[in-house]
């Protein structure tokens, strides 16, 4: 489900730029499954999906595949079109170290965002 | 080539509000029926932009913006840039009734957004003789907090960037890309802890929920219009308020917390039938 991280926010593009100083392990969870991303540079180098043997990650997004799914609808309806909309219905879980995600909050946005058909860059 | 000048005029005036000197900005264009308007927390005049720029609306009324203190152009108030600021419904209150009283305005309407759609419920249940109407966008009775507004405003994270996420989420996807930057720009401009401060209003001392049945909309009219997108104040949230107090709600599809500056010109649409009624009242 986030493989083309690496394609839409890799080295070099825009989305990176965004955070040039971000060192970031990021987990997203959908269901049961996990998508461990590690983030260099703001680069995403890394969007691997488990199961994982002995993860470890700062912070984890953690929501059911069927709302990661309205999420990345190319035009997302409404209290789907963003982490924190989801927060607020309780579809979504932010978890461990809130840090990086907060003080990288736009960046994170357009991060994911990155993986909808229409606004891919 | 001609230079493009808009209409409206921005000054200072130097207002008391609650015994305390305030240098207050504000702009306006227009003549007519005096339209007050009210920003979100932790923004400022320039949202309402499309509407100070609109001649079907300036031809009949006279639109006036303010930035609240601590906010746009208006600085805090001498000696406390650093006091804690927690904002109140009495203070908010008082901020618009020292701002009708000092531009001398005649029976105004008041439209606020936000925070300022749920000032207009409190000048509703205080002051109703003194208003024409009043316009509630993303108006609710109370918001649970559904974030730690604490991050708005630590030393480990910068104010300007997480204020500006906060408010790109809460536009809608289909609104144009340029207002919705421009709206986030404002944001990313609040000075540090502000749009915190302004949430304490939102989130805590505003709470009406309790007071809906004090409000008369005989004495004043109430027109309630929300964004189908606003997950801050939603839809259903808008809804509970129209019904509590008897009104009723336009639903804008496609529009986030911010239709006046996220996608101005679809917002007027939805406006042009409000002030029509209030001028044939």
């Amino acid at each position: 489900m986030f493989d083309r991280l690496t394609e839409t926010c890799g080295k070099g593009s825009a989305i990176a730029a965004l955070a040039p100083d971000l060192h970031w392990d990021l987990m997203l969870q959908t269901g049961d499954n996990e998508y461990a991303i590690r983030i260099e540079n703001g680069a995403v180098i890394a969007a691997n999906a488990g199961p994982h043997v002995m993860p470890s990650w700062q912070t984890r997004l953690a929501a059911p595949t069927e709302e990661w799914a309205a999420f990345l609808e190319p035009v997302p309806g409404p209290g789907h079109h963003d982490i924190i909309a989801l927060l607020r219905r309780g579809a979504m879980r932010f978890e461990g170290d809130l840090h990086p995600l907060m003080a990288n909050l736009y960046y994170t946005k357009r991060m994911l965002a990155s993986l909808r058909p229409e606004v891919a860059t | 080539m001609t230079l493009h000048i808009e209409p409206i005029i921005g000054r200072y005036a130097h207002i008391e509000i609650e015994g305390v000197a305030h240098r207050l900005y504000w702009e306006e264009a227009g003549q007519g029926i005096p339209l007050v308007c009210l920003h979100t927390a932790g923004s400022d005049g320039r949202q309402y932009r499309a509407l100070l720029n609109d001649p079907r609306i300036t031809s009949q009324f006279r639109v006036l913006v303010f930035d609240m203190p601590r906010h746009g152009k208006s600085s805090p108030p001498a000696g406390t840039v650093d006091t804690d600021y927690q904002l109140t419904s009495d203070a908010y209150v008082a901020q618009i009734l020292a701002f009708c009283d000092a531009m001398e305005l005649d029976s105004p309407v008041v439209m606020g957004c936000s925070i300022g759609g749920r000032i207009v419920l409190h000048l509703a249940q205080r002051h109703p003789e003194r208003f024409r109407a009043l316009i509630g966008l993303q108006s609710s009775a109370h918001v649970a907090p559904y974030y730690d507004t604490q991050w708005l405003d630590r030393p480990d994270v910068h104010g300007g960037r997480i204020c500006g996420a906060i408010a790109y989420g809460l536009m809608a996807p289909q609104s144009p890309m340029a207002d919705r930057d421009e709206t986030r720009w404002h944001y990313m401009q609040g000075g540090p802890g502000v749009f915190r401060g302004d949430m304490h209003f939102y989130k805590v001392d505003g709470d009406m929920r309790d007071q809906l049945a004090t409000i008369d909309t005989a004495k004043c009219p109430i027109y309630l219009l929300t964004g189908e997108y606003d997950y801050s104040c939603t839809p259903e949230d808008s809804r509970a308020l129209a019904d509590a107090i008897g009104v009723d709600l336009t639903v804008m599809p496609e529009m986030g917390h911010f239709p006046m500056s996220e996608n101005p010109q679809a917002f007027l649409h939805h406006l042009y039938p409000v002030l029509d009624r209030i001028r044939s009242a």
